[in-house]
């Protein structure tokens, strides 16, 4: 049996209340929305929390709406099923949420929790009684980890979809805290490090992704894993490049999920498109050299050899539908 | 902590549900309606698969306050939604074997045709991909749903 250890619900009706609340909780206290990533994560006692702050019935968040100045604006707890079944939004977003797990998940897992899903690893998403067995590890309740024992460092995988797409088109987040409200772009809500892996200040919410104008930029997402559904990205690629009128790429986004603990972009690659046309010559290079940033460790399904070995494959795939 | 619902079109009402618990649990321990079923509660094998307000979730990571209000329809209350096709084709087609995943099975293909009457097999498989079925292999599965789609065309 996997049952929820006690906790405290609070349902704010608003961001500012909401805000004030998870606050008042202190430390420990955390926010849930879809609950599809916490839920799994608190029965299976890797994380702990006393309270959560329920941000589904927080009014003002939910939706997809074109911003006034161009872009879109898509609130924090709108659905995965929303957004994948959206033509307001570009097509590589809408698929990369209709990748996400089942329609079950989808109908219920929303926006901001897919940006601020906690990091996966095959030694953490585990019941307790395996970790018992096995040893725990520096992520939950641990001091070694168990897939580099060397390093005080964790490992533990950004696995989520919708992260790489959303920075290839250049999206931001509004964040709001205690503090305040800012926005910046979504790679800057991510940091390195398995265990303190976002960026959000003590107490900040996300409450919406800001999408700017496409304006001609050419955007795909590609999702790699064992079956053709419900499995987390073994490798995830997005791509983005803006083409001159004789071909020319004037500017690309290369931004790999799943190979670390943060997206990674692959900037090396992207400098060798810009100011070239996008011949199969110059994607090959390109691709190539988007691998080098890549250092996938063994802790997911699938293996660190064959994940780093696929990158340039598809990343010349995602850069040939483009051309 | 006290529960209002909707379930299958009766108001229900439970006193003693836990903060903690979630809908699966108010179904099946508190209102006795074992159709739905308890398996990984992960939300990996739509075992528990319930209309909450006319969206196909899993209750098994649905908290209880979240379905107070709520309306509830779940395998038992599907025949009078009018969706016994879907279960007749389940056994035309022989896609029950121990039958733990029907009751999810036959709701996420009574979702997927109230969507799309006419699925194709890929159509099929990805609306079925959060049911997991350990027994059928899931051929005769998915012959069930075209059998439901168009019962008088499948043989
Ligand atoms: C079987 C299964 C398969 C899955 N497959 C995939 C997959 O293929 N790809 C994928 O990307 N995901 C997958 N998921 C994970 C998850 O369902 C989705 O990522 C979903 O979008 C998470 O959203 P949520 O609202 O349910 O998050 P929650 O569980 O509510 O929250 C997740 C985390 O984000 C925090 N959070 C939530 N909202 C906010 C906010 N607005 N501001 C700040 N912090 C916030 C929470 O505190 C929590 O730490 C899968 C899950 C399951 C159970
Ligand atoms: S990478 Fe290491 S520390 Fe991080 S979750 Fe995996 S085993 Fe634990
Ligand atoms: S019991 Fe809910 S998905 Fe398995
Ligand atoms: S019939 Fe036994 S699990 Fe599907």
């Amino acid at each position: 049996m996997m049952r929820l250890p006690p906790f405290a619900r609070l349902a704010p009706r608003t961001l500012a209340e909401a805000v004030e609340m998870l606050a008042d909780q202190g430390p420990g206290a955390a926010v849930v929305a879809g609950g599809t990533d916490l839920y799994p994560n608190m029965k299976r006692r890797q994380v702990e929390h006393h309270a959560l702050v329920d941000l589904r019935a927080v009014e003002g968040m939910r939706g997809i709406r074109e911003e006034p100045g161009g872009g879109i604006s898509i609130g924090a707890t709108t659905r995965l099923s929303h957004l994948a079944g959206s033509s307001a939004v570009p097509r590589a977003l809408a698929h990369a949420a209709s990748v996400i797990a089942s329609p079950q998940i989808r109908n219920m897992g929303t926006v901001g929790g897919n940006l601020c899903l906690d990091t996966r690893c095959s030694w953490y998403n585990e019941p307790e009684d395996w970790r018992t067995a096995v040893g725990f590890c520096l992520k939950a309740a641990g001091d070694v980890c168990r897939v580099a024992p060397a390093k005080s460092h964790c490992w533990a995988v950004a696995s989520s979809d919708l992260p790489p797409v959303a920075i290839a088109l250049g999206a931001s987040v509004r964040a709001v805290g205690p503090g305040g409200e800012r926005t910046f772009p979504v790679a800057d809500l991510y940091r390195d490090d398995g265990i303190d892996h976002l960026a959000l200040l003590p107490g900040e919410i996300v409450a919406e992704l800001l999408v700017p104008p496409v304006d001609g930029l050419r955007v795909t997402y590609r999702k790699i894993r064992r079956r053709g559904s419900i499995d987390f990205p073994e490798l995830g690629v997005a791509a983005s490049v803006r083409l001159a009128p004789e071909g020319i790429c004037e500017a690309a986004t290369i931004v790999l999920g799943s190979v670390a603990s943060a997206p990674v972009r692959c900037r090396e690659a992207e400098d060798l498109l810009a100011g070239r046309p996008l011949t199969p010559e110059v994607i090959e290079e390109a691709a190539a050299a988007a691998a080098h940033p890549a250092k996938p460790q063994d802790n997911t399904d699938l293996s660190h050899v064959y994940r780093k070995w696929v990158i340039p494959i598809h990343v010349s795939r995602a850069l040939q539908s483009l051309s | 902590m006290k529960v209002s619902l909707t379930v299958n079109g009766a108001r229900r009402t439970v006193d003693d549900a836990g903060e903690s618990e979630t809908l699966l649990q108010v179904l099946r321990d508190h209102l006795g309606l074992t159709g739905t079923k308890n398996a990984c509660e992960q939300g990996e094998c739509g075992s528990c698969t319930v209309y909450l307000d006319g969206t196909l979730v899993c209750s098994c990571l649905v908290l209880a306050g979240q379905a107070d209000g709520a309306e509830v329809t779940t395998v038992e209350g599907l025949s009078a939604a009018g969706a016994a096709a879907v279960q007749e084709a389940f056994v035309e087609a022989g896609a029950v074997q121990c039958g733990f995943c029907t009751p999810g099975l036959v709701m996420a293909a009574h979702d997927l045709l109230a969507h799309n009457p006419d699925p194709g097999d890929d159509d099929i498989r990805e609306a079925l991909a959060g049911n997991l079925c350990r027994c059928t292999g899931y051929q005769k599965i998915v012959d069930a749903v075209h059998r439901a789609a168009s019962p008088t065309t499948t043989p």
